[in-house]
This record gives structure tokens, C-alpha cells and sequence, in this order.
């Protein structure tokens, strides 16, 4: 695992934890406080060896943590977002801005997907990049999730998202309300193939993300301290008019409450999600069942 | 009359006009001072801001769902309850007739005072409304039954004991469903569409929308204090954010839009509905001749085809 970032330089961000470190060889854990030697995030998949605080990381850097070596070939990054209604106003101009998310990012949008294998098990696999507007759904992304969807469907593979960000781009208004229709719309072609859905949810995952596809995963997955939900922390206090204890709205809370199956650490999910394909997989009995013909039990 | 907003205040003098000329009689003078407050609202009405809009959308007047079901349908019976944990008042629904047909009738619905505000929770659902709907919507498929839904809430409501039970999931199911109903389906956003919470029983073969009526991806305040930490400029985030039904109408995101009775729905409930009532009518009666597959292929195409990125 050590070596992951140095197979793939393209992928390589320096991630933003390290900024205004000395000579960025450390890195304070914003949970304990610990002192971290930078060096040693790469081998800990970035999660702090005290208190196992999962570090935020780009979507490429999940996909390479999580698929086999050099499986991961991506799809689609000429979908880019194209400002359809002219987002102006004297603080913000959306076109201009776009450029920045994507410099920002390394993206060229707040969703990446390809195929990949997962011990040796062909798979869709796709992620948020949060960097980009906040891993905001605006139409580019919604279609690149679609796409991923139905390249899984075209395929026959089973499908692997980690999903993130708050939903809306204010910026795209109701059009970007509607991907989550989309994306619900091309999920139920995926149901209808018999092929499965394992959505795993990283922090923060939240409004139209939670509200449509992410929610909606055959089987759910959350990383540990993940904030899941439908609003966010501050709505929440503010509908409710007192403070929010530190666990709740978690990945752990939300299993507690029965919303979610499964919450695995980081350096477990690559075993863990190779196992969920190869017993959702193995009883798919796809060659008789043409594209679009619904699953029989 | 009907309480004014702030841009009506130029209707408050002509108001008094019609008052005086009913008060001293005389056929004449109650015709033209009736005309020059009718031409007076019809200026107003023609050229609203989407700001104005909201405060018209959000009217403590304007009709709600059960308003319509009282003026554009009969022999509503309402259902109550998800079957799981409780009834949720800020969604109501059930079976009624609309011009002799059976359809489910599935809405939002705001209270008209204080006290009714807190009973249905100012038309925010928990993930109770949502899952009711969704039993409602199987009920209909199950029985042939169109569905209908209004929509008009500022949002899901947004508590702690909401994500213990699933808002999330609630609202992703119900859009899931929805766009699976064996059924017709017509949407009718009449007054606030907010959000996930709206387009959580709005996805359907024909979204319709009321002339006054806003549908956003959140509410301008929120999206305000979200695009540049400042509330205060909702006005600035509702006019960039295209939510008039004028504006989706351009961009195909609804297909039609209903026209309003001159200075609003919340001027006339029984024009309104029967306006209403006569446009869902139409809908139903060209979806219903399609063969289910096809509907549900042409469903599946206008949500998945719904472009606007460059490539
Ligand atoms: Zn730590």
C-alpha cells in the first residue's frame, strides 16, 4: 500500500491536511491532536494511527486505495458543466468559477468513474470529489453517475460509488435539483439488470446525495466518523435550536439507527467490498436475463 | 379583500375607490373603479419579480392542496398514516374523483393559522409524510389508479429525530417509486416547490406548475447564506437562480405552465382550482391512451435525458 501514490503519479494531489506544516513532514490530526509524520499517511491510507480519524482524500486517491493495482481505467472526462443559466451576479460568476473548482480538484467535474477490479472481480466503480463545488450534483456530474450506472448495465459488472457532497449546485438551480431524479432513474435500469449496487458513503454525505442515489445502494456502506444525513450539522441546530453531540449524524449513529449496513474502516473495504461482489455476483445468473428484463427470484 | 404585499401597496388607495363606490352606490362608479383595481393588478401581476414571486408563492392566503381537492375534485377521502411509525400531517392524501375518474391525490399542505402551522409543521414533512406517500402510490398502481400530487412546502424538515428515521432515505425511495408507478402520473407544483422535499413526490410523466408558483433546489435564503454566508440576499439568489415557472417552462424542466386568476390564485380559490382541475384532466386523458411500457419508457427518457453539461 505504501507505494499506491508513486504507481499512480497522475493521481498523486498533495493532499491539503499537509499545508502549513514545517517542511510538511507533519500533520496534526484534527480529531486528537496528534502529531502525524507525514510520510506514514501514505502507508495508513491516510487515518491517524491514534485515534483512526479518516483524513479526507481526492477520488482518485479512494479509487487506487480501494481497486487492484493499476485497474482503474477511467471514463467520460470530457463531461464537463456548462453554466446553463448564466450564473451572474456582482460576487460570483459561475463560468469563471468553474475553472477554479477544476484546478482545485484535478478534476474535471465533482464526479469521476471508470472500470476497475476488485480482487480480481471486474466492477463499475465511481467517486465524489468533494474539492470540486463541494462534490455538488450539478448536470455534468448527475450524468457522469448516470453514465456509470449504465456503463455497468452495458457491462453486466456490479457497481461500487463513494458518495459525498451536500447534492445541490445552487449554481445549476432545479437543474440541478433533477439530477437526483436522474441518477434514481438510471439506478432503477441497474436494478432491473440484476446487478448490484454497493454505495459507500464518506464524509460529508448529505442532502440530494443521501436523498437520492446514495441512500439507495443494495447494500450501504459508511466510513467510520462519516457525517450522513439529510441536512447538514448547522441546519440541524438550527431547526432544533440547541447543539448536536459530537456522534450524532455519524456513520456510527446512522447504523445504530438502522440506516445504514455496514461502517468499515478504510484498510478493511477493499476485502470487504470483494466479498460483497463475489456473493452478489455469483448468484446472478445474468446470460439468461436480457438487458432491462427484470431479475426473477 | 385579501391582505396585500409589499408591492401591492399602490392597490390600497384603489381599493378604497371601490369601497366608496359600493358604499354611495351607483352601478357605474362600482364597474370603473372595479375595472381600474382588475387593471391595476393585472400590471403588477404581469411583471413580477422571481422574489416577488416567493412572497406570492408563499401567500398566507393562497389556495393549498386541500383548497384544491374542495373546489376541483369530489368524494375525497382522506388516508392517513405510513404503517410504520405515524401519521405526518404535512402530506396529505387519498382517493377522490376528478371528473368521474378515481385518481390519488397525494399533497403538501401548509395551515392556514398558527395553530394548524405547528399541526402540519408549516407543510415540512418528516420521513413519515414521505413513506405514507409512497404507501399511497403503491395503493394507486396497485387499484389502476393515476396519481396526482401538489406540491407546495419550503423543504423536508430538517430535525435530529428526522435523520434517526430516514429522512434521507424516506424522500430517495419515494422519487424512486415514483418514477417506477405503473400508473400516470401528474405533478402540480402550486405554491413553494422546495427542494428534495418537493421533488420527492414530484417526479412525474407531467410536471405542471401554477403562473405564481416557484420550484427551487433550495429556498433563496438558504441559498443565499450558502453561495455568500448572507441570508439577507434572497432577493439576489431568486432572481439568478431561475425558479418562475416561466423560466423552467424555457429551460423544459416543466412542461406547462396553469394560468392564475388576475392578481394571483390566492384571489379566486375556486377559479384557481377549476383552472387546475381541468389541466390535470387534460394530462390524464393523453396519458392514459399510451400503452404502460411506452409511458414508462418516455418517463425514464425525460429525467435521464435531462442535459445542460457540455462534452
Ligand atoms: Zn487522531
Amino acid at each position: 500500500m505504501k507505494e499506491i501514490f508513486k504507481r499512480h503519479p497522475r493521481y498523486a494531489h498533495a493532499p491539503e491536511a499537509f499545508e502549513g506544516m514545517p517542511d510538511n513532514l507533519w500533520v496534526r490530526c484534527p480529531q486528537c491532536r496528534e502529531l502525524l509524520y507525514a510520510k506514514e499517511q501514505e502507508s495508513t491510507l491516510r487515518v491517524c494511527s491514534k485515534c483512526k480519524y479518516h483524513f479526507p482524500v481526492s477520488a482518485h486517491e479512494r479509487i487506487a486505495m480501494t481497486v487492484d493495482e493499476d485497474s482503474f481505467r477511467e471514463y467520460g472526462q470530457g463531461v464537463r458543466a456548462a453554466d446553463p443559466l448564466g450564473f451572474r451576479s456582482p460576487s460570483q460568476n459561475y463560468s469563471e468559477k468553474l475553472t477554479e473548482y477544476a484546478q482545485e480538484a484535478g478534476t474535471n467535474e465533482a464526479f469521476i468513474y471508470g472500470t476497475a477490479r476488485i480482487e480480481g472481480q471486474d466492477v463499475v466503480i465511481g467517486a465524489v470529489e468533494f474539492k470540486f463545488c463541494g462534490g455538488s450534483m450539478g448536470a455534468a456530474a448527475g450524468e457522469k453517475i448516470a453514465r456509470a450506472m449504465d456503463l455497468a448495465v452495458e457491462k453486466r459488472y456490479p457497481l461500487v460509488i463513494f458518495a459525498a457532497g451536500g447534492g445541490a449546485r445552487m449554481q445549476e438551480g432545479v437543474i440541478s435539483l433533477m439530477q437526483m431524479a436522474k441518477t434514481l432513474a438510471a439506478l432503477d435500469r441497474l436494478r432491473d439488470a440484476g446487478l448490484p449496487f454497493f454505495s459507500v458513503m464518506v464524509d460529508p454525505c448529505l442532502g440530494g446525495t443521501t436523498a437520492s442515489y446514495a441512500m439507495m445502494g443494495d447494500v450501504t456502506i459508511a466510513e467510520p466518523g462519516a457525517y450522513i444525513g439529510f441536512a447538514g450539522k448547522r441546519v440541524i441546530e438550527q431547526t432544533i435550536r440547541q447543539k448536536l453531540p459530537q456522534n450524532a449524524a455519524r456513520a456510527e449513529f446512522l447504523q445504530e439507527h438502522g440506516m445504514v449496513d455496514l461502517v468499515v474502516p478504510r484498510a478493511e473495504l477493499p476485502a470487504t467490498l470483494g466479498r460483497l461482489v463475489r456473493l452478489f455476483v455469483s448468484c446472478n445468473r445474468e446470460e439468461r436475463r436480457p438487458v432491462g428484463e427484470p431479475a426473477r427470484v | 379583500m385579501v391582505s396585500l404585499l409589499e408591492f401591492e401597496t399602490t392597490l390600497r388607495p384603489l381599493e378604497s375607490e371601490l369601497e366608496e363606490a359600493r358604499r354611495v352606490g351607483g352601478n357605474g362608479h362600482v364597474d370603473s373603479a372595479q375595472e381600474r383595481l382588475t387593471d391595476q393588478l393585472r400590471r403588477i401581476y404581469s411583471d413580477l419579480t422571481p422574489w416577488q414571486k416567493v412572497q406570492v408563492a408563499r401567500h398566507r392566503e393562497r389556495p393549498y392542496t386541500l383548497d384544491y381537492l374542495q373546489w376541483g375534485f369530489t368524494d375525497f377521502v382522506e388516508l392517513h398514516g405510513d404503517r410504520s411509525f405515524a401519521e405526518d400531517r404535512a402530506i396529505i392524501g387519498g382517493p377522490a374523483l376528478l371528473n368521474g375518474r378515481s385518481v390519488m391525490v397525494i399533497g403538501h399542505q401548509k395551515g392556514r393559522d398558527t395553530r394548524e402551522n405547528i399541526s402540519r409543521n408549516f407543510g415540512m414533512p418528516h420521513p413519515e409524510g414521505y413513506r405514507k406517500a409512497e404507501r399511497l402510490m403503491r395503493q394507486a398502481e396497485h387499484f389502476g389508479m393515476p396519481v396526482v400530487t401538489m406540491v407546495d412546502t419550503p423543504g423536508a424538515n430538517a430535525g435530529l429525530s428526522d435523520e434517526e428515521r430516514g429522512q434521507a432515505e424516506a424522500i430517495a425511495s419515494s422519487i424512486a417509486t415514483m418514477l417506477a408507478l405503473r400508473v400516470p402520473t401528474v405533478a402540480v407544483v402550486i405554491g413553494e416547490g422546495g427542494s428534495g422535499g418537493a421533488l420527492a413526490i414530484a417526479v412525474a410523466d407531467r410536471i405542471l406548475m401554477l403562473e405564481h408558483a416557484v420550484f427551487t433546489v433550495a429556498s433563496p435564503e438558504a441559498a443565499a447564506s450558502i453561495l455568500w454566508r448572507d441570508a439577507g440576499k434572497a432577493s439576489e439568489a431568486a432572481n439568478n437562480m431561475r425558479i418562475t415557472a416561466q423560466d423552467l417552462k424555457y429551460f423544459g424542466l416543466v412542461d406547462d405552465i396553469i394560468p392564475e386568476p388576475v392578481g394571483g390564485a390566492h384571489r379566486d380559490h375556486a377559479a384557481a382550482a377549476s383552472s387546475v382541475a381541468s389541466a390535470i384532466n387534460s394530462c390524464l386523458q393523453g396519458l392514459s391512451e399510451l400503452p404502460i411500457d411506452e409511458l414508462l419508457a418516455a418517463r425514464y427518457a425525460k429525467y435521464r435525458n435531462i442535459a445542460f453539461f457540455s462534452e
